[in-house]
């Protein structure tokens, strides 16, 4: 085999690539066209109404985009407490020790576990709790959600901040040692400001998986299409409003339930583009 | 005074060290629970049949409730249906994500290949839910009918860009001198990768596969547009299909089925847990 016909190899199977996402993006177009056409975009990204009696449907995706950016942003909440003081012990407090690798194999598990087994778990233990706790009474509701969702992200988080902890240059912290910092305040004062970038765009790209995150949502935050008024209510992310009604949906409801998963394709593919973007500037600094 | 601020940072100092270890010790709380919970309901569900027959109906699991009898039957049908499907998105998607991945190695330059790896971060990010509605339009809707195929397809299109990057990380950290002392040996570039590359990377294009297996295996949403589920096994792959986490859901929805779902979530947790563990295990000892 000579150098040309490898090279043609090799690129016929990198145009899988362009081939796939450029499908993805066509499908999803042509196919939320109908929906958008119908309410208008802006209309359809407006409304609050889901109702599907036949003739007078009305679609629309602000209950489920706000149901999303609700259990995302308090997942992110959340997570912050756990995830960082798990970047600071394996990266910074017991860096390369053997515990510290323990910590990191149990971030990767938590990682690995399925979404629809941390569903369950939510369901069947978080959810009696948040009730007996008289939070909510049904139990399951955004709140519910968000706090399974902040353990799901916790790994994602934790890892790809620890790795920017642990790139912090020896010598500036030795610099503030020897002026007599305490590693409390050299942390304060050298890790995080120097690491700041990294960790900041690891908490962005663990947003970027919060998002699209389907059935541990569709399985705890209670199914329902309205605009969620506290975070104890119920709601329906755009993820879950698809799990819930793709397999029944025809016509129209298909439709607007293909344009949902274009918006959050979008969201998703923006906020992990400019997650990208972040953690490469930071890698050269 | 300053002997009193020394004191005050000193114990800010240790706050913050008991402080970090304690909330990090925490995040294993939640993997312990689900694991313990999981095992607690689930390992009684274990036997012989557990895992050669396929799911009752409903009305049968019904009947056995009346009577005070454990539920028949067992996950025998997603089982099957998970490996098949598996089976089908593993043999496409290994090949051509190594192939792809060692084409991004080869050319880091080229403005075609970073936009490849741009777009192999975009596919990466995709919810998993959006690929099951792709594949719905793609294959499902022209194929008029639910199959194995399309779940499969759904698959192999989430397994993809895990490979394509393991194979392109493994690769871009060899020794160059590896692959100069191969063309200067007088090998092409083709037999170099063959002969030279592609088996020094062997390790960590193996452990990436592991990890993109247990990552997909325990994927529901976009099985749930492609394959649907079926309750008894079958080996067709143009018609609908069964899948372990698929199974999960029926029962979770199912209230007479639900005593079966433990026992189906401890089969899916150990084998996710294990790939995990055991990629991790390669990945290390290959690395030494």
């Amino acid at each position: 085999m000579n150098d040309k016909i490898y090279r043609v190899i090799l690129f016929i199977a990198a145009l899988i690539m362009p081939i796939v996402c450029g499908g993805v993006i066509y499908a999803l177009v042509t196919d939320a066209y109908d929906a958008f056409e119908h309410f208008g975009f802006l209309n359809f990204l407006t409304s609050s109404e889901w109702s599907y009696t036949e003739g007078a449907e009305r679609y629309g995706a602000l209950p489920f985009i706000t149901g999303t950016l609700m259990t995302t942003l308090l997942a992110l909440i959340f997570c912050i407490p756990f995830s960082l003081p798990v970047a600071l012990f394996v990266g910074e407090y017991f860096k390369g020790t053997k515990i510290a690798s323990v910590l990191s194999t149990v971030t990767d598990l938590l990682a690995g576990i399925p979404s629809i087994i941390y569903g369950l778990w939510g369901f069947y233990t978080l959810r009696p709790i948040i009730m007996a706790l008289n939070i909510s009474p049904q139990g399951s509701g955004i709140l519910t959600a968000s706090l399974v969702l902040a353990i799901m992200i916790i790994p994602y988080a934790a890892s790809l901040s620890a790795e920017f902890i642990k790139m912090v240059p020896n010598d500036l912290k030795e610099g503030a040692y020897s002026l007599g910092a305490t590693r409390a305040e050299v942390i304060s004062k050298v890790v995080f400001p120097v690491a700041g970038s990294g960790i900041f765009s690891s908490y962005i790209l663990a947003i970027g998986r919060a998002l699209g995150e389907t059935m541990t949502v569709t399985m705890l935050i209670g199914n329902t299409n309205n605009i969620p008024n506290s975070i104890t209510s119920t709601g329906n992310s755009m993820a879950s409003i698809i799990a819930n009604q793709f397999g029944e949906a025809d016509d129209l409801r298909l439709s607007s339930l293909i344009a949902i998963g274009l918006i959050l394709f979008l969201i998703t593919a923006a906020i992990n583009m400019v997650g990208k973007i972040m953690i490469k500037r930071a890698r050269i600094v | 005074m300053s002997r009193l601020r020394l004191k005050n940072r000193l114990a800010k100092d240790k706050l913050m060290l008991w402080g970090v270890c304690l909330l990090a010790t925490l995040t294993a709380v939640p993997l312990l629970a689900i694991l313990g919970e999981v095992l607690l309901r689930g390992y009684d569900q274990f036997s012989w049949s557990f895992f050669t027959e396929p799911t009752p109906t409903a009305y049968k699991a019904m009947k056995a409730i009346e009577a005070g009898e454990p539920i028949p039957g067992g996950i025998a049908n997603g089982i099957i249906g998970t490996i098949i499907m598996l089976g089908m998105a593993v043999f496409v998607a290994v090949p051509v994500g190594i192939l792809c991945g060692a084409f991004l190695a080869e050319n880091t330059k080229s403005r075609f290949a970073q936009f490849v790896s741009y777009l192999t971060d975009l596919l990466q990010g995709t919810p998993s839910v959006i690929i099951g509605i792709i594949t719905y339009i793609w294959v499902v809707v022209p194929m008029k009918g639910y199959s194995a195929i399309a779940g499969s397809i759904a698959l192999c299109i989430m397994m993809l860009p895990l490979i394509i990057r393991s194979t392109e990380e493994t690769l871009k950290i060899l020794p160059t001198s590896l692959k100069e002392a191969g063309l200067a040996l007088g090998g092409n570039k083709a037999r170099v990768m063959i002969k030279v590359q592609l088996p020094a990377a062997f390790g960590g294009i193996f452990t990436g596969i592991l990890l993109a297996i247990s990552r997909v295996i325990g994927e529901t949403a976009p099985l749930m547009f492609t394959a649907l589920g079926c309750s008894f096994i079958r080996f067709a792959i143009n018609r609908p299909i069964s899948a372990v986490p698929l199974l999960i859901w029926e029962f979770f929805n199912d209230p007479n089925l639900q005593d079966l779902i433990w026992g189906a979530s401890l089969f899916l947790l150990l084998f996710v847990l294990t790939l995990n563990l055991l990629s991790k295990y390669l990945a290390k000892k290959w690395n030494q």
